[in-house]
């Protein structure tokens, strides 16, 4: 019998039901593996009969707790995963085999750090460029991560199991890149909050076929309200590309208010949108070469220089047919914040409408998001 | 018909009425702790009537007016305020009281804006705790800095910044040299802000700081470009709001 939290009674129904639901297939012989950053291949993961968890990371609940370790001005989104392992609070932390890191930003890697005398985190060492000798260590890596979870399990994973995750992950890739294609319909099919909440919690599914269906039974409901009522009625709502950190801390505070006060959230290039989605990894090639080319290539600004986010962005643009660009950062994350002046010049000199919001999980500033936010949609009319 | 323009900011609230043929009429009321019971104030001095007047209400206290027919954020307005007071391209400085805003203006409509962090450094907000710690007015912290030689101001947070302050009085600094920094201070923070943000065309302060002729001073010095101001620039906010109820559109109720 596996234990629950010491605090478990005084949990709330939505994560007692979680707690129960993952206490009973690790009872059933699951392997759960923790990750933060899409950066971590889940296809290694698959590949050893495992699950790949996403932990919980978005909310100010367990910040303050974070921060009787952690220094107060650091990012939301790290503060609040560690927290959320400190106080047990987080289901898939807690029932995890082992965690993943990955050496993405300065907080994380150092959080990682701490992270592990809670449980054991092991830690990949991205590199922060896309040349060839960066390439090759990142290949490395990958193969000891491999080994790594071929010891922990007491397993071989064969090349076979590797490219039939890989096919499986894949076809998870297109299934959401779909999902969020419906955004370049208009008007638009389905508010931006659900888009991202739906992908964001579809990730606590363990099964990853199940995970593709659902999504897919979501999309034809969605393709056939469309097509029936909407087809053929175009809206003129501003249409926006959200850009910039993960932002499931402020979902509500940031795209829940800017759909209210009337405009459509049609497009996210963020970890949890379609930023991993672009690129499939090549089913082709020798299996490791391949991982380690897809998974170097995600556009998030902790790799130096990353032009091809901006070059993307150009092409949502025009994909989705946007009216404005909304930049979401998180407090003290400096890779994204630095890059925001690119992002900014670029989107500017298009001559389209550009506003960068930088907010923690706190509501203190709700007011005055707002009053950005109306203000933005005035300027884009 | 009369055109309102409504702005309640977060100490006070001003209202501008265009009426064809008449002289245009603006007054301020301090906004005091409710927003809602000044808007009503303003709704009994104007008589205000639906049929005969179109409404626009602004500021951070917009939704409280609520006998507006329209409500607009105090970025747009200032924008399409300062457009009229200082032409169509030009880049608007708004010192507010809890907000600082520089906006850009391109054929007279708002293109781009920043506001200061959510700290109140570098607002009026920041202003108006330096004087009161200093017992004075306002008007009387602006007479006391000129001339004198401003002890530096260094903390970000109006908090600490007030404990400096204490620090700065209690080691027998002269007033004039504490109140020419606190002034110093802001002018820094707000030409901070406008430099991050960019000055396009030419630069002008609206808002509750215009009528001091010594901060225009300071921060046109520090910002390396003269900053113009009108007499009007403390309604520019209410003045754009009154414009785009002139201007009606199918938006309006």
């Amino acid at each position: 019998m596996l234990k629950l939290p010491e605090n478990f009674q005084s949990y709330g129904d939505a994560r007692r039901a979680g707690f129960m639901r993952l206490k009973e297939a690790k009872e059933n012989g699951a392997r759960v593996v923790g990750v933060y950053c899409s950066f971590v291949p889940h296809e290694l993961i698959l590949a050893a009969g495992a699950s790949a968890v996403p932990l919980c990371a978005t909310s100010e609940e367990p910040i303050a707790a974070a921060e009787a370790d952690l220094p107060r001005n650091l990012c939301p989104l790290i503060k609040a995963s560690y927290g959320f392992a400190k106080t047990d609070t987080c289901p898939y932390f807690y029932f995890s085999d082992f965690i993943v890191g990955e050496t993405t930003c300065d907080g994380k890697k150092k959080m990682f750090e701490l992270l592990n005398d809670i449980k054991e985190t092991y830690v990949l060492q991205l590199p922060s460029s896309r040349n060839a000798a960066a390439l090759e260590l990142w290949k490395k890596e990958l193969i000891a991560f491999k080994e790594k979870l071929e010891s922990f399990y007491h397993i071989t994973i064969t090349d076979d199991d590797i490219r039939q995750a890989i096919r499986r992950k894949n076809r998870e890739r297109k299934v959401m890149k779909t999902f969020f294609e419906l955004g370049t319909l208009n008007p638009a099919p389905i508010s931006g909050y659900e888009l991202s909440t739906r992908t964001d919690s579809s990730g606590f599914e363990l099964n990853i076929d199940k995970r593709c269906e659902a999504i897919e039974e979501r999309i034809a409901q969605v393709q056939a309200d469309w097509e029936a009522n909407y087809k053929g009625k175009p809206s003129n709502k501003p249409r926006i590309l959200v850009t910039g950190c993960p932002f499931g801390g402020v979902r509500d505070k940031i795209v829940k208010t800017v759909e209210e006060l009337g405009a459509d959230v049609v497009a996210f290039d963020s970890c949890s949108g379609v930023r991993e989605k672009i690129e499939l990894v090549d089913e082709t090639m020798p299996v490791m070469d391949a991982l380690a080319k897809k998974y170097l290539n995600i556009n998030c600004s902790v790799m130096s220089p990353n032009n091809t986010r901006i070059e993307y962005i150009g092409e949502m643009i025009e994909e989705y047919a946007i009216d404005g660009v909304l930049e979401i950062i998180l407090q003290a994350c400096h890779t994204f914040n630095v890059e925001s002046h690119l992002v900014k010049k670029y989107v500017t000199g298009r001559g389209m409408p550009y506003l960068m919001l930088e907010t923690d999980y706190s509501t203190a500033d709700a007011g005055q998001i707002n009053t950005r936010l109306s203000a933005f949609l005035e300027t884009i009319g | 018909m009369r055109y309102i323009g409504i702005d309640i900011g977060s100490t006070a609230s001003k209202t501008v009425v265009l009426e064809d043929g008449k002289e245009d009429i603006c007054f301020t009321l301090p906004t005091g702790w409710s927003g809602k019971e000044t808007a009503m104030a303003i709704c009994k001095k104007l008589d205000a009537d639906k049929d005969g007047d179109r409404i626009v209400a602004t500021g951070y206290g917009r939704v409280c007016v609520d006998y507006a027919d329209k409500i607009v954020t105090e970025i747009t307005c200032h924008g399409r305020g300062g457009s009229q007071l200082f032409g169509t391209d030009c880049t608007i400085i708004d010192v507010g009281g809890q907000d600082t805003k520089v906006i850009t203006v391109s054929g007279g409509t708002v293109t781009d804006f920043l506001m200061n962090d959510k700290c109140s450094a570098g607002t009026g907000k920041f202003l108006e705790i330096m004087a009161g710690r200093l017992g004075a007015t306002m008007e009387e912290l602006f007479a006391l800095a000129e001339g004198s030689d401003p002890v530096p101001i260094s903390s970000m947070c109006t908090v600490f910044a007030e404990s400096e302050v204490i620090s700065h009085i209690g080691s027998g600094e002269k007033r004039g040299d504490i109140a020419a920094g606190v002034v110093d201070s802001v002018a820094s923070r707000v030409a901070g802000l406008c430099t991050r943000h960019g000055i396009r065309g030419k630069a002008a302060l609206t808002g509750g700081l215009c009528n001091s002729p010594y901060f225009i001073q300071r921060l046109s010095e520090k910002l390396g470009v003269p900053v113009e101001t009108h007499s009007m620039g403390r309604y520019a906010g209410a003045l754009g709001a009154a414009l785009i109820a002139r201007q009606g559109g199918k938006s309006f109720r």
